[in-house]
């Protein structure tokens, strides 16, 4: 694919025909292209954890990431937000795109990409701070509005992640008095508060009962209307409920991406087909 | 018996030696000096300036005014040091400087204090004398020496704290947008901040009790210091200097003095327990 195929028009969505697309093995159509991942790989000193992987994040789709334990799923989520520039000896080469800009430039603002692209991560992170702080806290970073809207702009995303009826009587006190789930709702809410435009998922749920899982996962649901979501699970069943997309990642590599409902009932790689037969993982 | 019940009880034993010998010099400290509270009086023991053992006048407040003016220098000047020096280890330094920079500090603990307070009589207090005016030998000295002495406790417990904050909320704070230094300053600090009081009451209670660097670079004059370029004399200098030839209700005065140092260290020690308690909360 020529590098007119990955910096097309700016403002128009990148639109793509089945066939076209040779760099990844996705058989349908990706509509409207959010984020696109090409020949990405990504080493920690000498390990190489992702193996020249190219995929795309469709815009209000939610994009799963599944794999076994140590597949690099999570590795790829972080390369999204540059998040792995935080840690030692991590060498990239590739490129993102980011509405056909790419988030690897020298130039590219940190801190403004992490405010587009935000993150939940697998253990809510609620910072030791009252409820009301943590809502805030982005908006003080990000010099966001005055002080009077804050208000309400806090009751609208609380609203947003269903968080506003358990918490509106309280919300000075402290955010680590919260359930788990309630936790990781403050974490969205404390994300969409901010108004990223793409939503990256570390395995949201895996610390929550079966019951607050569903709870996340119909909220995501709702917020796919707004934002991009793209997801790492380890929970097969998860990745079928609640995905448009998925892709199925083995030792660093990308095996398979597709439609999520073609990558569980018809899978084209033996490997895929045996990991969501569970045959391994 | 078998064999490891006796070890167990051998080792029991040779641990409470330690509890022992702490009961045992608490004792002997109070047995000592608690004839001058009944003699003199207390209020009159802590609250009068005057100190005059030849003419049986036996007042504490001085040396404890002297007390509180070295150690709050001290914290002055060492507490926003030692603060900066352990956020810069934690959050901001490379790895490699890091290693060279822990033991370092750490050999600072190591030094002898009259080694520190040799330094401040010959190249701090005649810099005083000639720059600022004064003898030299004064609070701002002491401070100055203090505040050194007290890097390492300060740096080494507040940087444990930095530490022990879980690594997920400058994760969390990173990944919203904000800045190391702003995930640092509205994140982890306050996280962090139980401990971080603790190091400066640990870092206080070093201040109060050191002695030798003390009397050597501040002067030790008994009266209330107007102004930190003159002489004071600390609590600790007091008995240091005296005990040597002190009998009778003298000798008891400073056990006295003894008693009031034993007290401040045991509300300072209790309060860092307290905070230390208070940790992070997950």
């Amino acid at each position: 694919m020529g590098r007119s195929m990955c910096l097309p028009i700016i403002g128009e969505p990148v639109r793509m025909a089945q066939g076209e697309h040779m760099g990844s093995p996705l058989r349908g159509n990706i509509m409207d292209i959010r984020m696109q991942i090409k020949d990405l790989s990504l080493w920690y000193g000498q390990f190489h954890a992702l193996k020249n992987i190219n995929m795309e994040i469709a815009e209000n789709r939610i994009t799963a990431l599944i794999g076994p334990s140590g597949c690099g799923k999570s590795t790829l989520l972080r390369t999204l937000n540059r998040m792995n520039d935080i840690i030692d000896g991590v060498k990239i080469s590739g490129r993102i795109f980011l509405d056909n800009k790419d988030i690897y430039q020298e130039n590219i603002g940190l801190t403004e990409l992490r405010k587009k692209i935000g993150m939940v991560f697998q253990h809510p992170n609620p910072f030791p701070l009252s409820i009301y702080e943590n809502l805030t806290y982005g908006l003080r970073i990000h010099n966001i509005g005055e002080k009077s809207i804050w208000d309400e702009k806090i009751e609208k995303c609380l609203r947003d992640a269903w968080l506003w009826d358990d918490v509106k009587d309280k919300l000075h006190s402290s955010a680590l008095d919260l359930s788990l789930d309630q936790k990781q709702k403050l974490c969205i809410a404390r994300l969409i508060i901010i108004e990223p435009e793409v939503i990256l998922m570390d395995e949201p749920c895996s610390t929550l009962d079966p019951i607050a899982t569903m709870k996340i996962e119909e909220l995501m649901n709702t917020l796919k209307k707004d934002y991009t979501i793209v997801i790492v699970t380890h929970n097969m069943q998860q990745a079928a409920r609640v995905s448009d997309y998925s892709g199925f990642l083995l030792l660093g590599e990308l095996i398979e991406f597709d439609d999520t409902n073609n990558i569980f009932t018809a899978p084209r790689d033996k490997r895929t087909e045996d990991y969501i037969t569970g045959r391994f993982g | 018996m078998n064999r490891e019940k006796l070890i167990e009880k051998t080792f029991f034993l040779i641990a409470c030696s330690a509890l022992f010998l702490l009961a045992l010099i608490t004792v002997f400290i109070f047995k000592e000096g608690i004839g001058i509270f009944l003699k003199i009086g207390f209020a009159k023991f802590i609250f009068s300036p005057d100190w005059a053992p030849s003419q049986k006048q036996f007042g504490l407040f001085s040396m404890i005014m002297g007390s509180v003016w070295i150690t709050i220098g001290a914290l002055i000047i060492g507490v926003p040091l030692s603060l900066s020096v352990s956020i810069f280890l934690a959050e901001f330094c490379p790895k490699k400087i890091a290693r060279i920079l822990k033991p370092a500090i750490e050999l600072l603990a190591g030094i002898p204090s009259v080694v520190y307070g040799f330094i401040g009589v010959v190249i701090l207090a005649p810099l005083i004398r000639e720059y600022l005016g004064g003898p030299g030998l004064s609070v701002l000295a002491g401070s100055m020496v203090l505040a050194i002495m007290i890097l390492p406790t300060v740096i080494s417990i507040s940087l444990d704290a930095l530490h022990a904050v879980p690594k997920s909320y400058l994760e969390g704070s990173l990944a919203l947008g904000a800045t190391r230094w702003q995930s640092v300053y509205m994140v982890i600090i306050p996280a962090a901040r139980s401990g971080i009081i603790a190091s400066v009451i640990l870092g206080m209670g070093r201040a109060v009790g050191e002695t030798m660097a003390v009397i050597m670079v501040s002067g030790n004059a008994v009266r209330i210091p107007h102004s930190i370029l003159e002489p004071v004399r600390t609590l600790t200098s007091n008995i240091a200097l005296e005990l040597g030839y002190a009998t009778g209700m003298h000798r008891e005065a400073l056990f006295g003095t003894g008693m009031v140092l034993f007290v401040i260290i045991m509300i300072l020690n209790t309060a860092a327990y307290v905070f230390t308690k208070r940790k992070v909360r997950k």
